[in-house]
This record gives structure tokens, sequence and C-alpha cells, in this order.
């Protein structure tokens, strides 16, 4: 087995081969589950800061400049808190599901690329791995609701359960379009695939698609149904307490930055930008156009409220699920028509701008012309609801009692 | 590397788990997590025999691809009928399901 | 055969998946069956990956916990009263000793392949193996199994509406 960097120099330092390998790979494994976790720390603080402002508050100013520490503060008090298990829970299981929860989150990170050189694993099956691991949440939270032997916890569960499965078709289906696109799996294959064009431009729908859905996933507003404070006093973590409840509470903070990567990565080149072959430089790429996107979800979670658990339902078996099969339809004609014509570069990768510049445009007025129908579609049964309840602002009432 | 023998083993070993809960389990769910047991371990088998004996064809994952669609569809046929039975006879034992007519 | 890191995980997940086949044949409680079969299935996923066929692990994961587990989990909660049933088991010893006769069996079987003529593979012939793209295109192109996969299509479609109709409650209105 070759055996770069760390791993070669412990062995010119007179380290055993094997345990010089395991030694690497033990420092790679703890730095790339560590960056995630130092983030959420960020996180925390940045997510309060922003949502404040948005509802015009000022947020945690008392601990550090600027509240800067409120998150430490807030991390010792749950970490002194006591640790309740209820009596009749299930003990194994209650204790195992925050874990497992957050190690779906923390997973995810083994195989996005931060630079051009730096990633976790180089797998061939990337975003398989990414929609696969991202699975295990939700048996996590199946499990919470279950273990914890309280009606609220599962009920909170079976909704949470029935929204994530219902939410994770469109995600998946929109994400085979970047895939198709790149012709791979592979995060870097698919990073390098956008050098000469992003994908939003080829793909502007499936964008928002995977953006919609992957906000679903988190379980944010207006899709927060996982703990609706009114309805299910907090859902499905509703016994848990102290640390417990905090790695729940990291669990879904890091999945929204995840979210904001995967969705660099996949439509808004990932690290690329100008010099992008420095490795600081890269990081930084990512990292700013992450927390730009994560940016915007921070305000579009403070913006809306909440829809009802059949709303969300209806939302998605009626309008995304069909929305993005017809997208990634449309996308893999008209790619393959273009490609048979000669106007599309087979491989992406070492295309160049010029070359994607027609199937670009092509794909941009395809995916317009989408989203004008759609919003066409809605204005007429818009209008036609309204009429049908009276219209008006009171049919809101009206439509919220059906 | 690993001897072929010894995936095959414990592809053995698992079917047979898996068919005792198929023959032992009193619960209808019980015995068809069994059932999917016995088929992850003759999906093991064919990838192992796959990677072992034809690893330049792709005809062993495309077996075991099937497998798992096979796996899906009886999942879902099959608690269908397990939900359908308790609704009906309030009872979860396939044994006590014997009558013909509902 | 040297013990070495693939040993290791050789050993590891075959007990894991082992280990989580017991605890589903074995549990009293139905939704902790769930979760060792989960247990099980992971194993299995890491067996996948040691046979260099990370894409079948990743659909393994995918098709089994992120679907298979859930659909479990709602079956044994919508039949929950029977989730500790008194007996747990019929004619227990009778079937044990089944399940391992016929193990014995198998095992006997694959140590000693007697209807094998010439000598049993037991190490891979190649390390070159199909990739992902391989199996993609193989799946769709017509020499390939394009047949077989409409057919699984179909199938998957039959039986989300069979299981549509059988589960749905008979009082329900459409």
């Amino acid at each position: 087995m070759d055996c770069p960097g760390l791993c070669e120099a412990l062995v010119q330092g007179g380290a055993n081969p094997g345990l010089a390998q395991f030694l690497s790979l033990f420092v790679g494994v703890v730095l790339v589950s560590g960056i995630p976790l130092v983030t959420v720390i960020v996180l925390i603080l940045v997510e309060r800061k922003v949502a404040a402002r948005i509802q015009d508050r000022i947020g945690p100013n008392r601990v550090g400049p600027f509240g800067s520490l409120q998150t430490f503060a807030d991390l010792l008090k749950l970490l002194t808190k006591e640790d309740i298990t209820p009596t009749a829970a299930d003990r194994l299981l209650y204790n195992a599901a925050p874990l497992v929860s957050f190690a779906s989150v923390v997973l995810i990170w083994a195989v996005i690329p931060y630079t051009p050189y730096h990633f976790g694993a180089d797998l061939e099956i990337g975003a398989l791995y990414f929609v696969a691991v991202a699975s295990l949440g939700t048996l996590a939270i199946m499990t919470a609701g279950w273990a914890s032997n309280n009606k609220y916890a599962l009920l909170g569960a079976f909704r949470v359960v029935a929204l994530l499965v219902s939410y994770e078709i469109p995600l998946v289906f929109a994400l085979m379009v970047p895939i198709m696109l790149a012709g791979t799996l592979n995060m870097l294959d698919i990073i390098y695939a956008q050098s000469s064009m992003w994908f939003v431009f080829m793909a502007p729908l499936a964008m928002l698609l995977f953006a919609i859905s992957s906000q679903a996933e988190t379980g944010r507003a207006p899709f927060d149904l996982i703990e609706a404070e009114s309805e299910l006093v907090a859902g499905f973590n509703i016994e848990y307490s102290g640390m417990k409840f905090g790695m729940f509470f990291a669990a879904e903070f890091m999945h929204v930055f995840t979210n904001a990567i995967l969705l660099t990565i996949f439509f808004f080149g990932g690290w690329l930008g100008p010099l992008w072959n420095e490795p600081l430089i890269a990081f930084a790429w990512l990292g700013l156009k992450a927390s730009l996107i994560y940016f915007v979800f921070l305000w579009v979670r403070n913006t809306v409220p909440r829809l009802r658990i059949d709303q969300v339902m209806r939302f998605n078996w009626f309008f995304l699920v069909p929305v993005s099969i017809g997208n990634l339809l449309l996308t893999a004609l008209l790619l393959k028509l273009m490609q048979e014509l000669g106007l599309a570069p087979r491989v992406l990768q070492t295309a160049t701008l010029g070359e994607v510049l027609p199937m670009t445009l092509v794909l941009l007025l395809a995916n317009l012309g989408i989203i004008a129908l759609i919003l066409g579609r809605l204005r007429t049964t818009g209008r036609s609801e309204r009429l049908a309840t009276g219209g008006g602002a009171g049919s809101m009432a009206v439509a919220a009692g059906d | 590397m690993i001897p072929l023998w010894m995936y095959l083993v414990v592809a053995a070993a698992l079917f047979c788990i898996g068919m005792f809960g198929v023959l032992a389990r009193r619960n209808g769910v019980g015995v068809l997590m069994s059932v999917e047991l016995m088929l992850s371990a003759v999906n093991l088998n064919i990838v192992a025999f796959w990677r072992y004996s034809t690893p330049e064809n792709t005809t062993g994952m495309v077996f075991a691809a099937f497998l798992f669609v096979v796996a899906a569809a009886e999942a879902a046929v099959g608690l269908a009928i397990i939900i359908s039975v308790y609704r009906n006879r309030h009872s979860v034992i396939p044994e006590e399901a014997d009558t013909l007519k509902g | 055969m040297e013990f070495n890191a693939i040993t290791l995980a050789f050993i590891v997940f075959s007990l894991v998946t082992l280990g989580g086949g017991i605890g589903v044949v074995t549990c009293i409680n139905l939704f902790r069956g769930t979760i060792w079969l989960m247990v099980s299935l992971f194993g299995m996923a890491g067996l996948f990956i040691l046979l260099s066929a990370p894409f079948l692990a990743a659909v393994q994961v995918l098709v089994y916990i992120g679907a298979i587990a859930i659909l479990f989990t709602f079956a044994v909660m919508l039949t929950r009263s029977i989730t500790h049933l008194p007996v747990r088991f019929t004619r227990l010893w009778a079937n044990a000793f089944a399940a391992g006769a016929f193990f014995v069996l198998l095992v006997a079987g694959v140590i000693y392949p007697v209807w094998v003529v010439n000598d049993a593979v037991h190490f891979p012939v190649s390390d070159v193996t199909r990739t992902t793209a391989d199996l993609g295109v193989a799946l769709v192109s017509g020499n390939g199994f394009v047949l077989p996969f409409e057919v699984a299509s179909l199938l998957l479609t039959a039986a989300m509406i069979g299981a549509i109709v059988i589960a749905r409650d008979v009082d329900d209105e459409l």
C-alpha cells in the first residue's frame, strides 16, 4: 500500500510501516470528523445572530465580545445539566439514537473535498455514499422516538420520518441531474466537470429542488415539524436532556451547513474560483460559497411560517416529486439529443467554455421554460382556489380548516 | 486476500440463522426479517462468486442489484399482507391465519 | 493467509453481520429486532466493500436502512400490541436442530466441494474488476440487461400498487 505524507515522515523517523499507516489514517479520520465539530460551534452563534437580526433583535451579546462565547456557555450548561433517562425507556436504544443521529452527519464529511488535494476519501460512489449515509439519520429519529416510550415523542418521530422519507425522493431526483451532467458519482470529478460552467446555470431548477428538499431533510422552517412546539411539545426529542439533546441539536445545525456545502459542490462548483490550485484559496472559495448559501437557508428559515403536516406532504407528492421527475427526464433527453448532434461535449471535465456554452443555453432555456410553466399553473390554481373559498385575507382561515 | 470459502461460510451461517428465524419465529414481522437475512446471505454469495471467478463481467453485480429490487418488493408486499392480516384477525402469528375467508 | 488490516476488517464485518442476524431471530422485542437487522445488513455492506463492490454497499445501506428498516419499524408499531409475544418460538429445538444440520451440510459442501471436478477457486482470478460505470452501462445497454432492468422496474411498480391495495383500510374511500 502507498503511504504518502505524514505516514512517509513517520517511516523515515523509524516507525513500523504498519503502525505509521495506522497513525496517519487515524490522524486523518480525527481531522475530517473534527472539522464539522469545530464548525458547528461557530454555526450556532452565527445562526442565533442572523436570526436575531432578521427578527429585529440583537441576539446573544453578554458572554464575551459580541456574545462570541455564548456557545461555550451553553455547552457548559448542557454538560452540567442532569442527564435523565426515563425509567420505562429502552436504555440502550435511547442512548444510541443521539450518537447515530450525530454520526449520520459527520460521516457525510468523509467524502467532501475541501480542496483539490484534501479530502477524507475519494470514493468512486461519493454522491451515492452521501445519500446512503444521510438515511441513517431517519433511523436515528425513529429509534429516539420509540425508545423514549413517550407518546408525544413517538408521534413526533412518525411525522418526521414520514417527512424525511418523502423528501428524500425529490432530493435524489434533483441530485441525479448534476450526476448525469458530470457523468460520474465521484465528488471531485463532479467539481472538475464544472470547471468551465457551474451546473447552476445548466440546471437551476434542480438546484432549487435540491435546496428545498434538503431544507426539509434538516427539518427547518417551513418544514420544522420535527419540533412543532405548539403541537408536539418538542417532537421526537422531548425526553432528551443535557448533552444527549445537545447532540441532536448539534447534528441539526451541522446538517444544514453540510447541505450548504453539498449544494456548493453539486451546483456552484465547489472550490472552483480564481486561483483554485492553491489549497488555501480553494478552501476559502468553498467556505465562502457555502456560507452564502447557509445564509440563504437561515433567511428562509426565519422568514417563512411553518406548514401543516398535510400541506407539507401535499407539497411534496403533488409538486416536488412530479416536477423533479419531469426535470430529470427533460434534462436527460436534451442532453442526449445535444450529444448526438455534437452540440455538447461528452466529457465535461476537459471541455472548454466555448464547447459547453450551447448546451448551457439550451438547458437554461428549458429550465426557465419549466419554471414559467409551473408559475403559470400555480397562478391559475391559486386564483381558482381563492375564488372557491371566497377570496381575500379571510380565505386563509377557510383554507386552513379544510 | 481472504479465501473464497470464508465468505461462503459467513453466507451459509447467515442463511441458516435466517432459516431458523423463518421456521421458529412466531411473529410474522420477525419471519419477514429473517427472510431478509436469507436474501442478503444469498446476495453475499453472489457477490463473492462474482469477485472470485468472473470479475471481468458485470453479471454478478447486476444479479446482486436485482436481488435488492426483489428484497425491497418482498418487504413492501409482505408487510402490507401482515398489516392487513393484523387488521382483520388481530394477530401476526402466521399459524393463526389459517382460514381462507377473512 | 497472513493477518493484516483486510483480514481484521473481514472478521469484524462478519461478526457484525452474524451477531446482528442472531439478534434478529432471538430478540423478544421486535423493534430491537429491526435495529439488529440493520446492524447485520450494515456489516454486509462492509463485506461488499471488501469484495470491491462499493456501489452495492452504498445501495445496501440506502435500500435497507433508508427504506426497508423504516418499513419494518412502521409495521412493528402498527401491530404494536403484539411486540412482546408471550411465546417467542414454535418448536424451538427441532427448528434449531434443522438449521444447525443444514449449516453443517453447507459448510461441508463449501470446504470439501465434492461435486467440483477441477480445483475450486480460492483466490480472485484477477484484481481488475468492473466498476460502477460499467454496471450502469450494462443495466441500460441493449446487449446487456435492459430487459431485466425494465422487468425489475415493473416488479417494483406492481409491488408498490399491491402493497397500497392490500394495506389500505377496507372502509377507506378513495
